[in-house]
């Protein structure tokens, strides 16, 4: 800027001014290396940040989104799923999920983990949220501190969080009825838990639930509690008329199990976990006294079984004691019959005091107190099977075990298996067969031959008869004309002025006077006893008439 | 070799700013006796600066690309979007015009200045004298791109201002948004430390 500077061709230029340096160029590099500790301490934190990796088999990826499906406890976000596989075989999908650091204890042996989707059952609705924001994978961590990093997912979810105050009970069913899992657990008709889950035995002839039942009413579940299926409405007809008995409005449609303690004395100590019941199928049932074992026993009827249905009841004097539990036709071919054999299951414990009365008297002898000597005993005495009439207007049938009076011998096996019972026809049957022994006899009786006798008879009849009319009645009429003349003079004999009649009359007349005359003698002989032998006294009362001689008057009126 | 001299041959400097001619007196905290402005001959330590603003904005780029930028967040179904994934699903969802230019302004445009002036400074460095014509206007391309290349940070910042209808719908910035935007500063600084001078020091043929 000095005018010195500016001429000549160098020389002339301004000399530039000098300024303090700012700041080293070496320090620029600090930016870079500031860059990189950010970058660093990024890797670092989510080196640090990054949790276990695991894997979660699922049958399926619905609703799953890889780098996007959250896995959540209790709500909490623990982990992302970070991709979605198929497994080798293609049956199953393999989700690899990163666990935060914060969740390394959920990647233990026991943990589950489940997809939540929105669900719509009768039982209610669970997972709306998840509508709109999208699936999740819930998890449930245990106690276990094994580590694992392989887990096979559940489909539904468990009806049972790990640490829930509570206990699990299993209860043994023949089937599973309208049960699902979810399926409320009723205690005087308040719900106290759920159905946890659900699996066929083993051997395929029932069905295992577990069921929880939320503290603190786990208490209430006793080493005697009985449990039935709740499912469905109890309509019953009884004396007092039609009741109508049904759990809640839900478990008509959806189903449910329901438990009481039974009446009377009994063992009242709260269940320990995982205790097996039996599940009834109804209250009456599950109320009833147990009935031990079931029995097995055959029988073999000769006519025909309409209105025998399975699961009519057998009944021993009345007291339903089992069930028929099967119907079949067999062949006799020695007697080219048809006999139908009916399987029924009896409990004989419903037998009650009588069953332990039996068995106790039958080990006092020292017999063997299996239920078959028991019952060939009973048979010697006449016990019969017999398929009666339990009801007239639809025909349907019972099997009842009875004594039957006079009962042709049986032949009746101990030792057979099945227990074969001898049959006795039914009291309906005896009936129809004495009605058809009746009709049989009328049906002997010759009612040609008497027809035609009566026909005979009659013409023989008819002949008497005009015999009568020709011969007879005018003999007859001739016997009434002499018997009107007969009367006609006895009429006129007896007139009022006939001779008989007035003869009659002085007759009468005449005795009145002896009468008096007699009255007159015994009053004197009153007053003179002696004149019986002294005769009468000389001086008569004057006025007096004189009678008869006392002796002849009275000798004569005696005879 | 030009016929030409060169200032530095003549001993002379420029002022940057107001144009005055000075004499080089070579030393390195020299300034314009008339407007003060600092005097150079070459942009001080052009070389090292770019190197490390350019390592620092690559650094950068990793956690930009790796971290989400933006959570959208609608009728709770909560979405974070890295700007790969947000190409991935513009794509998919049938905007495969958005995504070419998203893709472009945030994956390709930061890649190719880290390309263009990587190599434009090793070029330098060699003084080498290979297409320097091209690579003077590739700087100039550099320097006019930088300004675009904050697209995706102004698409996450209009969002975030905009979106914000609570439950429905909701759009919230997330950290890989920072450092992508640290990453567009840095790359535009490492091109404005960059002297294209340096280009030609080697000499033109």
């Amino acid at each position: 800027m000095t005018d010195e500077n500016r001429p000549g061709p160098t020389g002339g230029l301004p000399e530039p001014a000098v300024r303090r340096r700012r700041f080293g160029a070496s320090l620029i590099w600090l930016v870079p290396a500031l860059a990189a500790l950010v970058g660093l301490s990024l890797a670092v934190n989510a080196w640090l940040q990054s949790g276990p990796t695991i894997t979660i088999s699922f049958l399926g990826a619905e609703g799953i989104e890889a780098g996007k499906t959250p896995v959540k406890y209790k709500n909490v976000v623990i982990g992302k799923v970070e991709r979605i596989d198929l497994s080798p075989d293609r049956s199953h999908v393999l989700v690899r999920v990163a666990l935060a650091k914060s969740a390394e204890g959920f990647a233990t042996a026991d943990t589950r983990y489940w997809v939540v989707r929105p669900r719509i059952g009768l039982g209610g609705v669970s997972g709306v949220d998840t509508l709109l924001s999208g699936s999740f994978i819930g998890a449930d961590v245990g106690d276990s501190q094994e580590y694992r990093d392989l887990f096979t997912g559940l489909e539904t979810p468990p009806a049972v969080l790990h640490g829930a105050p509570g206990k699990s009970f299993i209860l043994h069913s023949d089937d599973l009825g309208s049960l699902d899992i979810g399926s409320p657990v009723y205690y005087r008709r308040i719900q106290v838990g759920r159905v946890a889950s659900y699996q066929l035995d083993k051997d395929g002839k029932g069905v295992s639930l577990q069921i929880f039942v939320d503290g603190p009413n786990d208490r209430f579940v006793t080493q005697a509690s009985r449990f039935w299926n709740a499912s469905g409405v109890d309509v019953s007809l009884g004396a007092d008329g039609l009741k109508v008995n049904s759990q809640s409005l839900a478990t008509v449609l959806a189903g449910g199990v329901a438990f009481q303690d039974p009446p009377g004395p009994h063992d009242s100590t709260p269940a320990p976990e995982n205790a097996s019941f039996r599940l009834f199928a109804d209250q009456a049932t599950a109320m009833a006294p147990p009935d031990g074992p079931a029995r097995y026993v055959r029988m073999r009827f000769d006519q025909s079984l309409r209105g025998l249905a399975v699961g009519a009841p057998v009944e021993f004097l009345g007291i339903n004691i089992g069930k028929v539990v099967s119907i079949n036709l067999d062949y006799d071919d020695a007697r080219k019959r048809f006999p139908v054999l009916v399987g029924a299951v009896v409990y004989p414990q419903r037998l009650g005091r009588a069953y332990e009365k039996l068995s106790a008297a039958a080990q006092a002898k020292g017999d063997d107190a299996d239920m078959a000597n028991l019952v060939g005993k009973l048979v010697d005495h006449g016990l019969r099977a017999q398929a009666r009439t339990g009801n007239l207007l639809t025909g349907q049938l019972y099997i009842a075990l009875d004594f039957v009076p006079n009962a042709p011998k049986a032949t009746f096996d101990p030792a057979g298996k099945p227990l074969e019972l001898p049959t006795a026809p039914g009291s309906f049957d005896k009936l129809q067969e004495q009605l058809a022994e009746i009709v049989d006899k009328i049906q002997k009786i010759p009612f040609d031959s008497i027809g035609r006798n009566l026909d005979q008879t009659l013409a023989e009849l008819h002949g008497t008869l005009r015999q009568v009319n020709g011969q007879v009645l005018p003999q007859f009429r001739s016997t009434l004309e002499g018997a009107q003349r007969t009367l006609g003079s006895a009429d006129s004999a007896l007139s009022a002025d006939s001779p008989l009649q007035r003869s009659l009359g002085d007759t009468l007349e005449q005795l009145q006077r002896m009468a008096r005359s007699l009255r007159a003698l015994t009053d004197y002989l009153g007053g003179h006893p002696e004149a019986l032998i002294r005769g009468r006294k000389a001086d008569p009362v004057p006025g007096r008439p004189t009678p008869a001689p006392a002796e002849t008057t009275k000798q004569g009126s005696q005879p | 070799m030009s016929a030409l001299p060169r200032a530095a041959e003549l001993g002379l400097i420029g002022c940057h700013v107001c144009g005055l001619v000075c004499r080089d007196t070579g030393r390195e905290d020299a300034a314009c006796p008339r407007c003060g402005a600092a005097l150079h001959r070459r942009k001080r330590a052009s070389v090292t600066r770019t190197w490390a603003l350019l390592v620092a904005a690559f650094i950068l780029y990793i956690p930009a690309n790796v971290l989400p930028i933006m959570r959208t967040v609608s009728l709770g179904d909560v979405d974070d979007n890295t700007i790969l994934s947000g190409v991935v699903e513009l794509w998919v969802k049938g905007s495969p015009d958005l995504a070419v230019i998203v893709f472009t302004a945030s994956i390709v445009v930061p890649m190719m200045k880290f390309l263009v002036i990587g190599m434009l400074l090793v070029c330098a460095q060699r003084g080498s004298r290979w297409a320097q014509a091209q690579r003077a206007k590739l700087y100039r391309m550099v320097e006019f791109i930088g300004y675009w290349s904050m697209l995706d940070v102004f698409v996450v910042a209009l969002l975030t201002a905009l979106v914000q209808f609570g439950f429905f719908s909701q759009v919230e910035p997330l950290p890989g948004v920072v450092y992508f935007g640290l990453t567009v500063v840095l790359t535009m600084l490492a091109s404005m430390s960059f002297d294209p001078r340096m280009i030609w020091d080697a000499g033109t043929d």
